[in-house]
């Protein structure tokens, strides 16, 4: 199916069943009920799940496959973020060309990154990426002000009135659109104690995310695939057989600046704003740990860590102490004392604690992250179960 | 003139946080070959043991003033340190104010062992992993020291004064004959910088002239061929690390007065020290302490109003722009070694 191996296509098609059915899936506790703050399915995070996904597929190629770790990601987030804002501010408040124009300059910025730190590699590469990252960072903070808003940011204003568009009466604000459907259109399904939120704005993203990862497994199985892992392998080697490995990991670069691009366009459409935070080398930190935390070199790891932290920054970090001796209260009273102060420190306002202990853990135990982890539980249970077959044929020893 | 030489002094005082830093970082990556990205944690640790220490020593208890009377005609309960009672009044309260200084006496012995805990219990699993692989997981560390120190001490900054006597500023130009008031210069400031050199020499002298550090250059050299020499180079390397973190530690401790401590200001550190120890050369001493200093007074000079004027941002991006340009035209940095991570 669509030119992939059968295994692929499963693949594909598990990840596209969990997009489209996202609302029902994150929500499985009905509304009102003492769980239903661990919901998820609610418009802001499902879009920041999948948003932070593209992110996450378009680093892995780059550092999944050559194993070159950039430090300066967000760095492309930002460019194509504001690209995509000024697209909405002059031009038109479709999306198309905002993301189209986000990916284009997402992407000439990389090549000009790429081109100068690919000179270098290890660990001079990521401070050459970082340093290029900071620096972005700073002159959209300071100098480039008239353009970036500086530390305000920009947002779309009541006097914005873009070029391509109808005029807007007086006072209101353009909203992003696909020819005239707005982002935010909801539609709300009240099922029993259930309520479900389809959100345009969701489904659009959720699409353009299959798209990329869709890409990203034709990248995987393509011959251009495999060079990426011989840079990753062995350079020399690859040097020797009278391959230059430069143009594949400039290639893989730019293709996973653009990735950020397309994030960054995606982000604007949906929330219609950009500040310069986005850049700081803070954020290029958190697209490395998600994709690390759910599997560096896999195809679904990076979806998978990208949701994991932003499920965890939404919804575990609103975990206060009320709830949490709400939860514990049947604990006998000095117990429940003592347990709510040991789990205290590390949900809530603390979670950074928690995250930074489980990608210690997984770094140290799980270099593959969370799909080796599991692939090994899997693999548990699997020869436990060719054991049992195997059983009925050894002779037990008499008792 | 004066202009010059006031950013010059503006630029020693960050320069030598840069320097011992970075000193710290590329001691780790010569001895063990570690990419040690929590060791602006360990900077921030030891500015919190100037917190701590300064806590410790106005520990009090509530006390009946028998002479005052709050408010309401009661008498007033009073918080009286207990150091007071120990030692008297006016000793207590010059311990307190001396507290960042005495804190380098508390911190070196608590930073030796964070870092040889951190060496033995974490970092020796990594000497075999790709430096990617070292980067992530100090990376993870850096994360959870920050973050316990966040849960004990609060998201603000900890106003940790530096004593009195070192408060105010020195008229640094009427020294050299220009007008005064024209060159000012706090005196922690100097305090800081005269330190910094202090402990860079100390250093210094410890590896050139003692057999330990013979030895430990021996092994930067050479590990191998000391190993075989029967000597365990691997224990002098730890030791080396609980070193650097002592460096870190103390250039944390006195930093404290300069900038607040708050939580975040390992990883603010982190990324100019690293950069400066990459411009230096990766592993070099003398590379990692000059470029320090360079970087601190090329970044003032950078901020001076009419180069900020000329270029406008060039403040904000000067350091990364000349790490750029040498990581580029000069592979091993200022001062590094030749076959020492070239590519």
């Amino acid at each position: 199916m669509f030119g992939l191996e059968k295994k692929d296509a499963r693949l594909l098609l598990l990840v596209a069943t969990m997009a489209m059915f996202a609302p029902f899936l994150l929500n499985p506790f009905p509304e009102g009920s003492a769980m239903a703050q661990f919901n998820a399915g609610y418009p802001d995070l499902m879009q920041r799940f999948v948003i932070f996904g593209i992110l996450a597929i378009g680093f892995n190629i780059l550092f999944g496959l050559t194993g070159y770790l950039s430090f300066g990601h967000a760095a492309f987030l930002g460019v194509g973020s504001y690209a995509a804002i000024w697209s909405m501010k002059l031009v038109t408040m479709n999306i198309i060309p905002a993301i189209i124009l986000a990916v284009i300059v997402a992407g000439a910025f990389a090549l000009i990154v790429g081109y100068i730190s690919l000179r270098r590699s290890g660990i001079y590469f990521s401070i050459l990426t970082l340093a290029f990252a900071q620096m972005s960072y700073s002159l959209a903070y300071s100098v480039l002000t008239p353009i970036t808003g500086g530390e305000t940011g920009l947002q779309i204003k009541a006097h914005d009135t873009p070029l391509l568009d109808r005029a807007l009466e007086a006072g209101q604000i353009g909203r992003a659109n696909l020819f005239g459907f707005e982002m935010s259109n909801s539609v709300q399904l009240q099922l029993g104690g259930w309520e479900f939120t389809f959100n345009l704005g969701y489904y659009i993203a959720a699409i353009v995310m299959l798209g990329a990862f869709y890409l990203a497994i034709r990248i995987f199985r393509s011959p251009f695939g495999m060079m990426l892992r011989a840079v990753k392998s062995n350079q020399q080697r690859m040097n020797y057989a009278g391959l230059s490995p430069k143009p594949y990991t400039l290639a893989a670069f730019v293709i996973s600046g653009m990735y950020a691009g397309l994030a960054g366009g995606l982000m604007v459409a949906m929330d219609t704003q950009v500040g310069p935070e986005r850049m700081f080398w803070t954020a290029s930190g958190e697209i490395v740990i998600m994709v690390i935390l759910g599997g560096a070199g896999t195809l679904l790891g990076p979806v998978l860590g990208a949701g994991f932290i932003k499920y965890f920054e939404n919804i575990i970090s609103k975990i206060n102490e009320t709830i949490l001796h709400s939860w514990f209260a049947f604990l006998p009273d000095g117990l429940e004392d003592f347990v709510v102060a040991m789990v205290y420190p590390f949900i809530g306002k603390g979670w950074h604690l928690t995250l930074g202990i489980m990608f210690m853990l997984v770094v140290i135990f799980l270099p593959g992250g969370l799909v080796q982890g599991g692939q090994k539980i899997a693999g548990l249970f699997q020869r436990r179960k060719s054991a049992d077959a195997a059983k009925p044929n050894a002779t037990e020893p008499a008792e | 003139m004066d202009q010059i030489i006031v950013q010059i002094l503006n630029g020693l005082d960050k320069g030598s946080a840069y320097a011992l830093i970075a000193l710290g970082l590329t001691l780790i990556f010569g001895t063990l070959g570690v990419v040690n990205f929590a060791h602006g944690a360990l900077f921030m640790l030891g500015s919190f043991c100037a917190v701590i220490l300064s806590r410790l020593l106005s520990l009090s208890h509530e006390v009946i003033d028998e002479t005052r009377t709050d408010f309401l005609g009661n008498p007033m309960k009073v918080d009286v340190p207990y150091i007071y009672e120990w030692l008297g009044q006016e000793t207590g309260d010059t311990i307190i104010q001396w507290s960042v200084p005495l804190a380098i006496l508390f911190s070196i012995p608590i930073m030796i062992t964070i870092g040889f805990i951190m060496e033995r219990g974490l970092i020796k699993h990594f000497y075999k992993r790709p430096h990617a692989d070292q980067i992530l997981v100090t990376f993870g560390l850096a994360i959870v020291l920050q973050e316990i120190i966040k849960y004990f001490f609060g998201a603000n900054p900890i106003q940790t004064p530096a004593p009195p006597a070192f408060t105010g500023s020195l008229d640094f130009g009427v020294w050299l004959g220009f007008d005064p008031l024209s060159i000012m210069y706090p005196y922690w400031r100097m305090v800081y910088f005269v330190f910094s050199v202090i402990v860079i020499c100390a250093v210094f002298a410890f590896l050139q002239f003692t057999t330990f550090g013979m030895v430990v250059r021996a092994g930067m050299a050479d590990r191998e061929t000391v190993g075989l020499l029967g000597i365990d180079i691997d224990r002098r390397f730890t030791l080396m690390f609980g070193l650097a973190a002592a460096v870190a530690g103390m250039a944390g401790v006195m930093y404290a007065p300069i900038v607040a401590p708050n939580y975040h200001m390992g990883m603010d550190f982190l990324v100019l020290s690293f950069v400066v120890v990459v411009v230096g050369g990766m592993g070099s001493l003398p590379g990692a302490v000059a470029a320090g200093f360079l970087l601190g007074i090329l970044e003032s000079f950078a901020s001076m109003p009419w180069v900020v004027q000329t270029l406008p941002g060039i403040n904000q991006i000067i350091i990364y722009l000349v790490a750029i340009i040498i990581l580029l035209t000069r592979p091993r940095g200022l001062m590094g070694r030749k076959g020492v991570m070239e590519d």
